[in-house]
């Protein structure tokens, strides 16, 4: 994780300071060794209530997790159920078996790629258009935010009705200015055809629209990172470049993109676990109808509406295998092509 | 970055015969590109500025106008003052008792979760982050590394053990439930924050006070907290935004008592009912949102730290 730290351009983690030279009580060896041992015990003090809510409330649950997973649990019969239960592997054979786990797990695939891809897209084109000053800067940066702080519930509630196919205002301009020919289910359609240059497409209208939002959505974190950075990219070099003649797509392609780079790769990581696990924007947009379901969708379902405790704990854990599983072999590549550089 | 350099190089002489190529009419490809690209930012500016602000923009416009209006004319995207009515927010507001939503109960809920999670986190936090920061003891690098992989973690992994164990000791529909939860997902970024700008806290100042005679506990609670002080506030709003959006536990702890809903989960709740006007909902919606707003635009600069420095799960 020490790419973290150059992104959020802190300064490297200086070692860790000792503080054993006043020694002022007995000095020598003897006081230097208190120091440190009662420096330790304090340390231990200190940390000893984030690590105990951490460990009770994080850690176990999740090995709770693996122990439910490998059982045959429903909220029914939780109260018979313990720890030590019988064991099988049914909740996984079941999931593997099961169509819907393997559409949803596409779905998810598509979605936190393309969301990323066009978060990360976007966030560079404002990070770029942003880059030099201009009267109201201050005021557009803050609005670039918004999406991102605001509650996702307003943000999805005024997605919804602003694409609703009655009175949304999306839908009502569609139609007026863009000439569509009848309103567009934009979170509710499966699919929909689309005709372009006398071609027939079938598009994954629903899928689209909350690749869309996730972009709208999760683009303004891009932008903070990519601006952060661009702040820290010396002006001269590009100055060089300009005077030698390179024009704007030059100065960019091969002097800006190779520093950003590093700080891209972070952001994909970054953004592709959290779209990979995110619950909140499907569930709220479309509840997981239209061909959106997502893997963590089904586990709320299987939690919530079936109380499948052992099924939804097993989705959780494969999901999780998964990401560990696409997340490494990013980095490792990403590692290799850092040294070959 | 020395690779950076040299692509630079190579890439420069490579474009200087395209630019020094004598051009009468001045259409050298440095000009056409620096021509459309100063209208193309402008495009974008606009393009960006319309699609983050439009749908708060739009949200505010629908609370202020009246159900027949908006079924009337759904299009509009103005509507003269004189045509603004305050309604919605009074319906959403009053207690489900006179009619109303029940907003304001929820709102006491949202706050009292949001500002006891702060409060919590901070406790609990600023020591351990002073701790990693400062303090060597066994087991420093470990509990580090932990804390990081606690933010990365998928809360819905964590929200099926969670529900479970909630369900059998009946803390489900309890704000003091959820509050823990909270404060266990957050207080690991949150100290992973602080213990940045700790770090970034000479070490000098707290060997002269410890030569002046003071303890480590004196040493934290005297010198480096109040050094601390700034981003200890970026720390607490970022901590409180991050408490008063969430959903996910919310919907899994309270959906059952309806007098304990978050704004969140009470807004989501309603939204997905036919008898509640749209007008009504998006003043749920601007109620949610504004507190939000306000925080934000107050202080921007520190959340902006903040959010580089440790960005929110989701």
């Amino acid at each position: 994780m020490s790419e973290r730290a150059d992104v959020s351009g802190a300064p490297p983690q200086p070692p860790p300071p000792e503080l054993e030279k006043p020694g002022g009580e007995g000095g020598g060896r003897r006081g230097r060794s208190t120091r440190r041992q009662s420096d330790a015990r304090a340390g231990i003090a200190l940390i000893s209530p984030t690590l105990v809510i951490v460990v009770v409330m994080v850690v176990l649950p999740i090995l709770w997790t693996f122990s439910m997973a490998f059982q045959r649990i429903r909220l029914l019969n939780l109260s018979t159920a313990g720890i030590f239960g019988d064991y099988t592997l049914d909740n996984f054979s079941g999931i593997l078996n099961s169509e819907g786990f393997w559409t949803s797990l596409r779905t998810t695939l598509i979605y936190s790629v393309l969301g990323t891809a066009f978060a990360i897209g976007l966030g560079l084109a404002a990070a770029l258009a942003l880059r030099q000053a201009f009267r109201g800067r201050t005021f557009v940066r803050a609005a670039m935010l918004l999406p991102y702080v605001a509650p996702v519930v307003a943000a999805t509630f005024a997605w919804t009705t602003m694409l609703n196919p009655q009175f949304g205002i999306v839908n009502y301009w569609g139609q007026r200015l863009l000439g569509w020919d009848e309103p567009i289910a934009f979170l509710s359609q499966a699919n929909s055809d689309v005709s372009i240059l006398g071609l027939q497409f079938s598009v994954p209208t629903a899928l689209l629209s909350v690749i869309a939002f996730e972009a709208w959505r999760s683009f303004p974190f891009a932008f903070l990172f990519l601006t952060a950075r661009l702040q820290a990219a010396p002006v001269v070099l590009e100055e060089a470049a300009r005077v030698d003649g390179a024009t704007p797509t030059q100065r960019f392609r091969y002097v800006l993109l190779p520093q950003l780079l590093p700080t891209i790769a972070v952001l994909s990581v970054l953004r592709f676990i959290w779209t990979f696990n995110s619950f909140d924007d499907i569930y709220l947009l479309t509840g997981g109808g239209a061909g959106t379901e997502v893997v963590s969708v089904r586990v709320f379902n299987a939690l919530t509406a079936r109380g499948d405790i052992g099924a939804a704990a097993a989705q959780a854990l494969v999901l999780a295998l998964i990401l560990a599983i696409l997340v490494s072999i990013y980095l490792r590549r990403f590692a290799t092509q850092e040294e070959r550089a | 970055m020395t690779t950076g350099l040299e692509q630079d190089r190579e890439s420069a002489t490579r474009a200087r015969p395209t630019a020094r190529a004598p051009s009468d009419s001045g259409w050298t490809r440095d000009a056409v590109e620096n021509r459309v690209f100063g209208v193309l930012r402008w495009l974008i500016i606009a393009f960006l500025l319309v699609i983050t602000l439009f749908p708060f923009y739009y949200t505010v416009l629908l609370s202020i106008r009246s159900l027949d209006g908006v079924l009337r004319d759904p299009g509009a995207i103005w509507v003269p003052p004189s045509e603004w009515v305050f309604d919605s927010y009074e319906r959403v507001l009053a207690s489900s008792g006179s009619g109303g939503q029940g907003f304001l109960t929820f709102m006491r809920n949202s706050a009292v979760v949001a500002l006891g999670t702060v409060a919590l986190t901070l406790l609990v936090g600023l020591p351990g982050a002073y701790a990693i920061s400062r303090l060597e003891f066994f087991g420093r690098r470990q509990v580090s590394g932990l804390f990081l992989a606690v933010y990365l973690f998928p809360s819905i992994l964590l929200a099926v053990p969670l529900f479970v164990f909630f369900t059998r000791i009946g803390l489900r529909g309890s704000l003091i439930g959820l509050l823990i939860v909270y404060v266990s997902q957050i207080v690991a970024v949150s100290i992973y924050m602080l213990r940045n700008y700790f770090d970034t806290i000479p070490v000098s100042l707290e060997e002269a006070a410890a030569i002046d005679g003071c303890g480590r506990l004196g040493i934290m609670w005297r010198i480096s907290l109040p050094l601390a002080k700034p981003a200890i506030m970026a720390n607490a709003l970022f901590v409180f935004m991050i408490a008063w959006n969430e959903f996910l536990f919310a919907l899994l702890f309270l959906v059952e008592r309806r007098d304990r809903w978050t704004v969140s989960l009470g807004l989501s709740q309603l939204a997905g009912s036919i008898e509640i006007p749209t007008t009504v909902l998006m003043a749920g919606s601007v109620i949610v949102t504004l507190p939000i707003i306000i925080i934000f635009f107050a202080s921007e600069r520190l959340l902006t730290e903040g959010l580089t420095a440790g960005a929110e799960k989701g």
